[in-house]
């Protein structure tokens, strides 16, 4: 099989395999890519899924991005990318036409008003666990708290806050540095 | 020119949006809001549809997204645009990993950008709640303080609360059966 193919393919499974991307993804990656396809060692994927999770993306593309490229360049990088993105596409394109199909039903609608009590209760269950990484220190806690309260009362687009916050962490560290 | 707008948007927010699916979702709602493309509620469905279906959520909810607003190339279009960001950024930094990770400003942008993340997503998250839990227009209609709080979804929403966090037999299974027993009570319970 060519690799451009084995690579479409190969991250189609992982897409197929994982729900809600980020972490849950890690032990599908290790299984098909270090230890069926050997395209990257363990320490690597660890090292790819570390800049995944600060660069801006989807930490699951910007894995298959990496690895696809360090096989065959750019082509190799699409056709990976490609592949991640392949079964979201297929899945969510056939439930959202049934779903337009049945969504004036009563029954339907109630489920819904249910289901989204639940997305909120999953939410909240993320936010907690995030802020349990993230609020270490004075910084953190006001602008999480700042930014929170400013984008639900204000009509700022979040670009702005996220170029903001990146300043502040830049001038925050640099007087940290200047004052040792 | 509808498809290269979605296309755009979804650029944007690839670019914006920082540590997974969930980080896309402010950016949804601003989207919601200027273009009036879906609700907020409709929204709110397709991330619950987004989270218990196969593939990185970011991903679903540019796909389902896109769908809703212009069809299978909307859909494509949206995708696309999400992803191109990312592919672009990795190849530049793939050239020089270790130089980009020991970067002290680019670390020190990101921890500057970390609980700004956090702070958007409690918001979208805020925005959930209110339409999830409160009968804003029954409220308005009738002025009553009794009104406001849709009881039946608060208890659900304390059961869920309980099961996910507390109860040790339920706490570690997939959201997918949290979504699936919350789609039969609404139905139970009449919404």
């Amino acid at each position: 099989m060519p690799i451009l193919f084995d690579l479409f393919v190969t991250f189609a499974k992982v897409g197929v395999c994982t729900f809600g991307g980020g972490y849950a993804m890690l032990p599908i990656l290790e299984r098909e890519v270090v230890s069926n396809k050997g395209w990257a060692t363990m320490d690597e994927l660890l090292d790819y899924y570390a800049v995944g999770q600060c660069t801006p993306g989807i930490i699951a593309v910007n894995t298959a991005t990496f690895i696809g490229n360090k096989h065959k360049g750019i082509p190799g990088s699409i056709c990976a990318t490609l592949g991640m993105i392949f079964p979201s596409l297929v899945i969510i394109l056939i439930i959202a036409s049934v779903l337009s199909n049945f969504a004036d039903i009563p029954a339907v609608q109630s489920a819904f008003a249910g289901i989204r009590v639940c997305v909120c209760v999953l939410i909240f269950n993320a936010i907690i666990k995030l802020w349990k990484s993230v609020v270490k220190d004075m910084y953190s806690l006001i602008c999480v708290l700042a930014v929170f309260l400013l984008s639900i009362f204000l009509d700022i687009s979040p670009v702005i806050f996220v170029l903001l916050s990146a300043v502040c962490g830049i001038l925050i560290k640099t007087a940290e540095v200047r004052s040792k | 020119m509808i498809y290269l707008r979605l296309f755009l948007e979804f650029f944007k927010t690839g670019l914006f949006s920082v540590g997974g699916g969930l980080a896309t979702i402010p950016f949804l709602y601003e989207l919601s809001a200027k273009t009036g493309w879906f609700s907020y509620e409709e929204l709110a469905n397709m991330m619950a549809v987004s989270e218990s279906t196969p593939g990185p959520m970011g991903v679903n909810m540019a796909t389902y997204v896109g769908f809703e607003t212009a069809g299978v190339p909307g859909s494509i279009c949206a995708t696309i645009g999400l992803v191109t960001p990312s592919v672009i950024i990795i190849l530049i930094i793939a050239k020089a990993l270790h130089a980009f990770r020991s970067n002290r400003y680019v670390d020190a942008a990101f921890y500057g950008i970390r609980p700004c993340s956090l702070g958007l997503i409690a918001a979208a998250g805020a925005i959930v709640a209110k339409i999830a839990l409160l009968n804003i227009d029954l409220f308005k209609q009738t002025g009553l303080f009794t009104d406001l709080v849709n009881i039946r979804a608060l208890i659900l929403a304390a059961a869920l609360l309980v099961l996910t966090r507390a109860v040790k037999f339920t706490k570690n299974l997939h959201p997918l059966w949290f979504i699936a027993f919350s789609a039969i009570m609404g139905i139970l319970l009449k919404y």
